[in-house]
């Protein structure tokens, strides 16, 4: 099974786990069993339109998805789905 | 340009070394860098840049220091506090390394500004705590050919790469589009491990000394990930938009970044417009005093109860709301807080949604309640 990990600011909306083991062949499929486990990451990945919101990038291993197949990016077990929303802190 | 016998002193451990040498040590010393921010980020980046010898370093702040800084800016000291943040960081700098020169500009960055700031500089360093200053950092970069040393933090994780360094990608390469106002929250409202910025912005200031030398690789095409809890670094593949080859066709010219981010006009978090939803720290202070039949619901986390509370509220933290309405009754008197005001208006909505009739939030927070009714409640 891949491996989703759950960046710190999405954690509060899985159960506060940094990682999740999810059953999928597509980096779709993983998502949506993911939002499935966990509803309340679901607005914060995609916009009603189910569209990937444009702040929030996802990768499979090293590579951006967009730079792949997108959502029907294959990944198989020992695959890491990383989810890397922008964050902007810095100074105060 | 040449260094004097006391500069040759103060930077003997660098002469002696083939990587930088008196060479390398001049092109630092000829190096203009611009730090947006002197906070977090910016301070352990102007300490270090300041100590390394670079020749000139603009500073651009319009914050002052306060108390709730020191736990991570220690370019600030317990003296500063009440200073402007470019005053005392202008003073410690001078105290490391009297022979660089400091620029300060303490003023917002501004679509009018910032072309005309940053044209004068070699290497760009964003350290800023906003979504508009980012995206406008990125864009003048973009216009002016700059590179962008990138880094953002939150909690316990901080990002980091190298923008619009030749043909490398710029932030909307990696992201197009800012996060909707409120989805992502800021370290004011999200906290942030102190030593965090100091491992994060050492990582920007080594990027800027690589640059300069132009030595190693630079971090450019490259999202350096670094999670402190787990003590781990990933990189991440950042790719050039395609459409994009040779030269940006995303970035034509300075917009309105407080539009684009969608935030409202204004300088600092406000509290939400006062409706009849609403009601003053000064108010519900008279309902708890008259015994009034109400409940007053704090939103926030445990760990924020533990610092103060107001001794009538009753816990429910906003992640939990939804799955603890059973426990509130839809027709009571209910006064929703939080810190601020911003969490506690979210959970009036929500209940609101739940058919929860008679909603009230008690505007700008604890911290308002501190101000206005006690001031023996800590502010944090």
């Amino acid at each position: 099974m891949p491996k989703i990990l759950i960046p710190t600011p999405l954690r509060q909306f899985a159960d506060k786990k940094d990682s999740v083991d999810v059953a999928g062949a597509t980096v779709g499929e993983a998502l949506a069993a993911l939002t499935t486990a966990h509803p309340d990451l679901k607005k914060n990945l995609f916009t009603d339109e189910g569209k990937l919101r444009s702040f929030v990038n996802v990768y499979v291993n090293d590579e951006d998805i967009r730079f792949l197949e997108k959502d029907k990016t294959a990944v198989a077990g020992g695959d890491t789905i990383s989810i890397v929303p922008s964050i902007a802190g810095g100074a105060r | 340009m040449s260094l004097s016998n006391e500069e040759i002193g103060r930077y003997s451990r660098h002469l002696i070394m083939p990587e930088v040498g008196m060479e390398g040590q001049l092109k630092l010393k000829n190096a203009k860098v611009l730090l947006i921010g002197t906070g977090g980020l910016g301070a352990p980046v102007a300490m270090y840049l300041a100590a390394a010898g670079v020749g000139k370093l603009g500073l651009v702040d319009f914050d002052t220091v306060d108390v709730s800084n020191l736990q991570r800016q220690v370019i600030h000291g317990t003296k500063d506090v009440g200073k402007k943040k470019v005053d005392s960081a202008e003073e410690t700098m001078k105290d490391i390394n009297p022979f660089i020169e400091i620029v300060k500009y303490e003023v917002p960055l501004t679509s009018a500004n910032a072309l005309d700031i940053i044209k004068d500089y070699d290497i760009v360093a964003d350290g800023t705590d906003n979504f508009p200053t980012r995206f406008l950092v990125n864009d003048a970069c973009v216009l002016l050919d700059k590179p962008n040393v990138y880094a953002s933090i939150f909690r316990f994780e901080g990002q980091a790469t190298v923008f619009c360094k030749e043909d490398g990608p710029c932030y909307r390469c990696l992201y197009p589009e800012p996060p909707p106002p409120g989805l992502v929250p800021s370290c004011a409202e999200g906290g942030v491990l102190g030593i965090l910025p100091g491992v994060v912005g050492l990582i920007q200031a080594t990027e800027v000394i690589k640059l300069i030398l132009g030595e190693g690789q630079p971090l450019k095409g490259r999202l350096m990930l670094y999670d402190a809890l787990a003590m781990k670094f990933r990189e991440l593949k950042i790719r050039r938009n395609p459409e994009c080859s040779g030269k940006c066709t995303v970035v034509k010219e300075l917009i309105d970044y407080q539009q684009f981010c969608g935030v409202p006009h204004a300088e600092a978090p406000l509290p939400a417009p006062v409706s009849a939803t609403d009601i003053e720290p000064g108010d519900v202070k008279k309902l708890i005093d008259a015994n009034a039949d109400f409940v007053l619901i704090d939103v926030r986390e445990p760990h924020e109860y533990q610092i103060c509370k107001i001794p009538t509220a009753k816990l429910i933290p906003l992640g939990e709301l939804p799955k603890r309405l059973a426990e509130l009754d839809k027709n009571a008197d209910i006064v929703m807080h939080c810190k601020m005001g911003g969490r506690s208006a979210k959970a009036c909505d929500l209940l609101r949604q739940n058919g929860f009739a008679r909603v009230r939030n008690m505007t700008g927070g604890i911290l308002k309640w501190s101000d206005k009714v006690d001031p023996s409640v800590p502010k944090y």
